[in-house]
């Protein structure tokens, strides 16, 4: 390494701190007055960007861009506004749980929303005018615009500095950070005021959006990565500051700088590319954070926990209707092959909805009884089908051994991050759970020599008497048939029961004796295995994986189950899973707008039934 | 029932506790001691410290200086879960239960967990600590509620069900935060009287903050008063009530709740 490429590094670096500043800046400002976590926000970035694209090329002149970018932002400040008024006054009141999810679909439909009008390719915008040049630093090359930008991040610091201090608006956002009830009964318009916080903090994300015209092409992959990278940086910098979030921003460009300027090193012997960490780095940063100091940098300690779903019934132990429920799912679960014959795709839907059922009991056990809402829980799912694959390609083991060392893959992966996030509560404990799932993502992406990078793996076919599409499919349906039996037990064991105990009052729990945070890792620990199983049998049955076997989007799916079937009941995520797998398999394989269409299946199981499936009519 | 007389042996003896935040002194050298089968009032007008004074005893928060012993221990610093092992029970001022459970599973996650069982895994936990279950129920006049779910009920068996569940540990401390804060004046006598009784049958020591003064001075074995931080008087029910000291510093400030 050099001096001078560490410094190019990090001029570059604070070029892309500033935009992410910006989101992270909105994302915080709207959690701190509205307490609601807008999943949202990358999505305002990405419309952001391709409103500026199209503008900058249609408006004339250099007004055109400059003018163009202004109006990006201000029209995805407009399109916030209308977000709030329309959609978050129905969900203040919901557990936050379902604000997480209701703002997922948002993005969904947004993200389709941008396929429907861009379409699918990349955009690129024109060059800035006047700032096309470059500047020379230390010998190097520097352009214009990177240097435009890292100034611009602490001008827009300034700016939100003395809007904060200086203004009435300001100071009533800040009020209101503070202690929301007081705000409400000094007689200060709250419905006005949330809605202008939510443009704001959109108009931000989109400015942030926009600056990026001239530096990188706008696509539709965009609102995710930015949103994990926002999560990273509000985490960091704690919630609802300001500040914060410019320092954590900044912090998080710089360690990524240092890793690229550092290119290859070799420890002890071992040629190893620190170019690759970038991706890892700053979640790496952000876990660090959150074991020293989990309120952020920059952040106030948190206030009470958030409850789990105060109406939940107690457990009863299964009726006669019950078990004949469940006897005769198992009787037609062991039909569907004899019906192979009349529609061969019978099997291939059973055996995905199977899939679908251990993974969606893994994810209900640890937000359900476990309270711990994962937004994450495709890492396990995935460690799981790649312990299984590189078990069964690369060692060449057995299926049964190999889908062994899947579980016990993702088991490890649960012990590890499951031991930071059960220290946490609510929103902080949901984002970390999504930024484990992106390092395991980015592992997978990029240890090519041993994953296969994004090609993944193929060729995973299990040995007889699994390797016919029956012999498979009864083997999925005895693992099921045996999750669903042990998760029962546990939860009807002292085990389950103060698992449900540390979620329903955790300081009474303590006060008990409960070790709740240990309780609650062996909670974590149980579902990672559970979920792995599910990967190992979605590898053996695909034949291929991919890092696309543990994006978000896979998460998401398992939450999108789980609420379907209902959080409150045991029998939930069997009919949720069944549900969606087949809605899945069906209707969205029809459509290229299928996110919209699951988007707007959530917004509709958010707004009208939030017990789900099991749960039965609205009940508020 | 009989009286177990006051044994010489302090179950909890807090010896010149300290703890400033910023630099505001919540407690400046607090120590007093809680023998078995004594009912001790910690009082004190808002501020005074009683809260800091009560979560440092539980391990809520670690005090800058000073001692907490149980029956001799130090458990200064330790965290509640590792107290509560040691036979220190505790209420809280909002009282907390597990909502989703029913009364009966309640009482029985708090036994197991007592025995460190809560790590069973197989066996259902229904049926291990059933007997002992609604026998902690029945002492505490809430056998009848069993099998309900502890959401739905009124709020003074939610404190009947707390204190049950307080009672899971077999305590030898009992550690009450405002046992008796929201609720009516009827249902307050007979709870602090559930308590005093419970107290002398197994010979627990209760350390409890009130704000009720009927409470106070009619059920208090003996009462120490907190002001700025610091004991301004430790003794008898009749001694703090004549001590100038309190008239003028405690009950000058809230002389209508004392008055009642």
């Amino acid at each position: 390494m050099t001096l001078d490429s560490l410094a190019f590094q990090m001029i570059n670096g604070l070029a892309s701190a500033s935009g992410l500043f910006f989101v992270a800046a909105g994302l915080s400002i709207i959690f701190g007055v509205t307490r609601i976590v807008n999943m949202a926000h990358g999505a305002f970035y990405m419309l952001g960007l391709y409103l500026a694209v199209t503008l900058a090329d249609r408006l004339p002149g250099p007004f055109g861009y400059w003018g163009g970018l202004l109006l990006a932002a201000l029209a995805v400040g407009l399109l916030g506004a209308a977000v709030e008024v329309l959609l978050l006054r129905r969900i203040y009141h919901v557990p936050e749980l379902y604000q997480l999810v209701a703002t997922f679909a948002l993005a969904l439909i947004l993200n389709d929303a941008a396929l429907w009008i861009w379409g699918p390719e990349d955009l690129l915008g024109p060059r800035a005018p006047g700032l096309k040049g470059s500047i020379e630093l230390l010998g190097r090359r520097l352009p214009d615009y990177d240097v435009f930008l890292a100034l611009a991040g602490p001008a827009v610091l300034l700016a939100l500095h003395l809007l904060m201090k200086r203004t009435r608006f300001g100071r009533t956002v800040r009020a209101a950070t503070q202690d929301r009830e007081m705000v409400a009964a000094l007689g200060i318009n709250q419905a006005l005021l949330f809605t202008a916080v939510f443009a704001l903090g959109a108009f931000l994300a989109g400015l942030g959006g926009a600056l990026q015209t001239a530096r990188e092409p706008a696509n539709l992959n965009l609102d995710l990565a930015v949103l994990g990278d926002a999560f990273v940086v509000v985490v960091i910098g704690g919630m609802g500051s300001i500040p914060g979030a410019y320092v954590a921003a900044v912090l998080v460009a710089l360690v990524k700088a240092l890793c690229i300027a550092l290119g290859t090193v070799e420890i002890a012997g071992w040629a190893f590319n620190m170019t690759k960490l970038t991706l890892v780095a700053e979640f790496l940063v952000m876990a660090l954070v959150l074991v020293l100091r989990p309120q952020g940098l920059f952040g106030r300690p948190h206030g009470a926990p958030a409850r789990g779903l105060a109406s939940e019934a107690p457990l009863r132990p299964m009726g006669g209707t019950g078990l004949a429920l469940a006897g005769a799912a198992l009787v037609a679960a062991l039909a569907v092959p004899l019906v192979a014959t009349a529609w061969a795709y019978a099997p291939v839907l059973a055996l995905d909805m199977l899939i679908a059922v251990i993974f969606a009991a893994s994810l209900h056990l640890l937000m359900g009884p476990g309270g711990m809402a994962s937004f994450g829980h495709a890492a396990y799912f995935g460690l799981g089908a790649y312990g299984t694959a590189l078990a069964a390609t690369g060692l060449g083991l057995p299926t049964l051994p190999a889908f062994g060392i899947g579980i016990l893959a993702a088991g490890a992966g649960a012990l590890v991050f499951g031991w930071f996030c059960v220290r946490l509560e609510g929103v902080y404990l949901a984002m970390l759970t999504l930024a484990f799932a992106q390092i395991v993502w980015s592992v997978a992406f990029q240890w090519e020599e041993v994953t296969g990078g994004s090609n993944g793996l193929i060729g995973i076919w299990p040995d007889w008497p699994f390797d016919s599409r029956t012999g498979l499919y009864l083997a999925a349906l005895a693992v099921a048939v045996v999750v669903l039996c042990l998760i029962r037990r546990l939860i009807f064991a002292p085990f389950g029961h103060a698992l449900r105990a540390g979620r329903d009052a955790r300081l009474r729990a303590e006060a008990s004796g409960i070790d709740v945070a240990r309780i609650r890792w062996l909670g974590f620990l149980v579902s990672g295995l559970v979920a792995g199983a599910a990967g190992g049998l979605y590898a053996f049955a695909k034949g291929s994986i991919s890092p696309e076997t543990l994006t978000v989007g896979r998460s998401i799916d398992a939450l999108v189950m789980v609420l379907l079937g209902g959080l409150g009941s045991p029998a939930g995520p069997v009919l949720g899973a069944g549900a969606f797998t087949l809605l899945q398999d069906t209707v969205m394989r029809e459509t290229d707008y299928w996110r919209a269409l699951l988007g707007v299946l959530i917004l509709a199981l958010v707004l009208l039934f939030p017990g789900g499936i099991a749960g039965g009519r609205l009940r508020r | 029932m009989s009286e177990v007389p006051v044994s010489g042996v302090p179950v909890l003896s807090v010896d010149n506790i300290a703890k400033a935040y910023g630099g505001v002194q919540a407690l400046g050298g607090v120590s007093f001691e809680v023998r078995a089968g004594e009912l001790l009032a910690l009082i004190g007008p808002n501020g005074a410290g009683k809260s800091t004074c009560f979560n440092v005893v539980n391990g809520q928060i670690r005090p800058d200086a000073g001692t907490v012993r149980l029956a001799g221990r130090d458990i200064t610093g330790m965290p509640p879960r590792a107290i509560a092992r040691l036979g220190v029970g505790r209420t809280f001022q909002i009282a907390a239960v597990f909502g989703s459970l029913t009364v009966l599973a309640n009482v029985e996650t708090a036994l197991a967990a007592a025995r460190g069982k809560s790590f069973g895994l197989w066996r259902p936990q229904a049926g291990m600590a059933r007997a002992q279950a609604l026998d902690l129920l029945d002492q505490t006049g809430i056998a009848a509620l069993a099998g309900r779910p502890a959401a739905g009920l009124a709020y003074g068996d939610v404190k009947r069900l707390e204190l049950a569940i307080a009672l899971a540990g077999s305590p030898r401390l009992l550690l009450m935060d405002e046992p008796t804060a929201g609720m009516g004046a009827h249902e307050r006598l007979a709870l602090i009287g559930l308590v005093r009784r419970l107290a002398a049958a197994h010979g627990l020591a209760v350390l409890f903050t009130e704000h009720s003064m009927d409470v106070v001075f009619g059920h208090a074995s003996r009462v120490v008063v907190l002001a700025r931080g610091r004991v301004i008087a430790d003794g008898s029910v009749e001694a703090v009530r004549a001590d100038p000291r309190v008239r003028a510093i405690y009950l000058g400030h809230a002389g209508t709740e004392a008055g009642a």
